[in-house]
C-alpha cells in the first residue's frame, strides 16, 4: 500500500491531518510508506491534480469524492463529516474506511 | 502589508452587501462591531459560519453587530463570486451583512490575511480584539476558549478583552 499525503503549507490543518493518518495506520496495524509532498506552486497543483490541502491518496485513489466542479490550485480542502458538517480535516473514519478497503 | 494593531482606530470604508445596500462603520455609532473577513469557499469559514450566526443572534439585543467581508478574487475562485455570496446568505440565514470588497482595498487597509479573521471594535471604533472566533475550527462542541464571545462580554462589561490577540486560523485571502 502506498500512501501519498499532499499539502499546501498555508492551510493550517495539514499537521493535524498527517497525525490523524499516522494514528489510523497504527490503529489498523497497517505498515505503509507515507510519502509527504508539499505542493508549492499553482503549476505543481496542476501537475499533481491537487484539489486542496490536505489530500490523501491510497494507491493513487483519493480517500474522498471529488466534485465535478473542483479546480486544481493552492487552496484548503473541505471535507464532509458524517453529520454533514464541513471540516478542513478529513475525518478519522473516512481515512479508516479507505485504508480498510485496500488492506 | 501593514496591519492595524490593537488600539488603532477603525479604517473607514463603504462596501455593498448582497442586496446592494452600502455599509460603513459610521452606520453603527456607539456600537460594538466585529468585522470578520470571510468568503464562501474556505472550509474554515464553512466550519465556523454557523457559530458566527449564533454569536450575532445571541448579542443582537446588546447592540453588537457583525459585518462579514469577502475580499477574495472571484476570477480564480469562482465560488467566492457575488452571486454565490447571495446564495450563501440565503442558505445559511445570515443575520448580518455580508459585504463585497471587490477591489480588495479594505482587506489591505486592515492588513487582513486569513478567512475567517476577526477585527473587533469597541464603541469608540478602536480595535480591541483581533484573531480567531474560538480555538476549535473542527468541533463546535470541543471549543475550550470562546475568544470572540469572551471579548464581546468584556467590552460590554466595560473591561478590556483578554487575550486581545490570538492567531487567526484559516485560508489565506486570495489576492488578485
Amino acid at each position: 500500500m502506498h500512501i501519498r499525503f499532499l499539502y499546501y503549507k498555508d492551510c493550517p490543518s495539514h499537521e493535524t491531518a498527517l497525525q490523524r493518518l499516522r494514528e489510523v495506520l497504527e490503529e489498523e496495524g497497517v505498515q505503509a510508506s507515507v510519502e509527504v509532498l508539499e505542493v508549492r506552486t499553482e503549476s505543481e497543483a496542476q501537475e499533481h491534480s491537487f484539489v486542496g490541502s490536505p489530500t490523501i491518496r491510497i494507491d493513487g485513489r483519493d480517500i474522498a469524492p471529488i466534485s465535478e466542479d473542483a479546480v486544481y490550485g493552492l487552496t484548503c480542502r473541505a471535507y464532509y463529516k458524517e453529520d454533514g458538517r464541513i471540516s478542513p480535516l478529513p475525518p478519522k473514519d473516512m481515512i479508516r474506511k479507505a485504508i480498510i478497503k485496500l488492506k | 502589508m501593514k496591519k492595524i494593531i490593537i488600539g488603532d482606530k477603525a479604517p473607514e470604508f463603504t462596501l455593498p452587501d448582497t442586496t446592494g445596500k452600502e455599509h460603513s462603520l459610521a452606520d453603527y455609532p456607539g456600537k460594538v462591531v466585529a468585522v470578520i473577513f470571510s468568503c464562501n469557499h474556505c472550509p474554515y469559514v464553512r466550519a465556523w459560519e454557523d457559530r458566527m450566526v449564533d454569536i450575532q443572534a445571541d448579542y443582537a439585543d446588546k447592540n453588537v453587530h457583525i459585518l462579514a467581508i469577502n475580499s477574495n478574487d472571484a476570477r480564480t475562485y469562482p465560488a467566492d463570486s457575488y452571486t454565490n455570496m447571495k446564495r450563501r446568505v440565503e442558505e445559511k440565514g445570515f443575520n448580518f451583512p455580508y459585504l463585497r470588497d471587490e477591489t480588495q482595498d479594505v482587506a489591505r487597509m486592515f492588513g487582513a490575511e486569513r478567512t475567517p479573521e476577526v477585527f473587533l471594535f469597541n464603541e469608540d471604533d478602536i480595535l480591541a480584539y483581533h484573531g480567531a472566533i474560538d480555538d476549535n475550527y473542527d468541533n463546535p462542541e470541543g471549543v475550550g476558549e470562546h475568544y470572540l464571545r469572551d471579548a464581546l462580554d468584556a467590552l460590554l462589561s466595560g473591561s478590556s478583552p483578554d487575550p486581545v490577540e490570538t492567531k487567526p486560523v484559516g485560508c489565506t485571502i486570495k489576492w488578485k
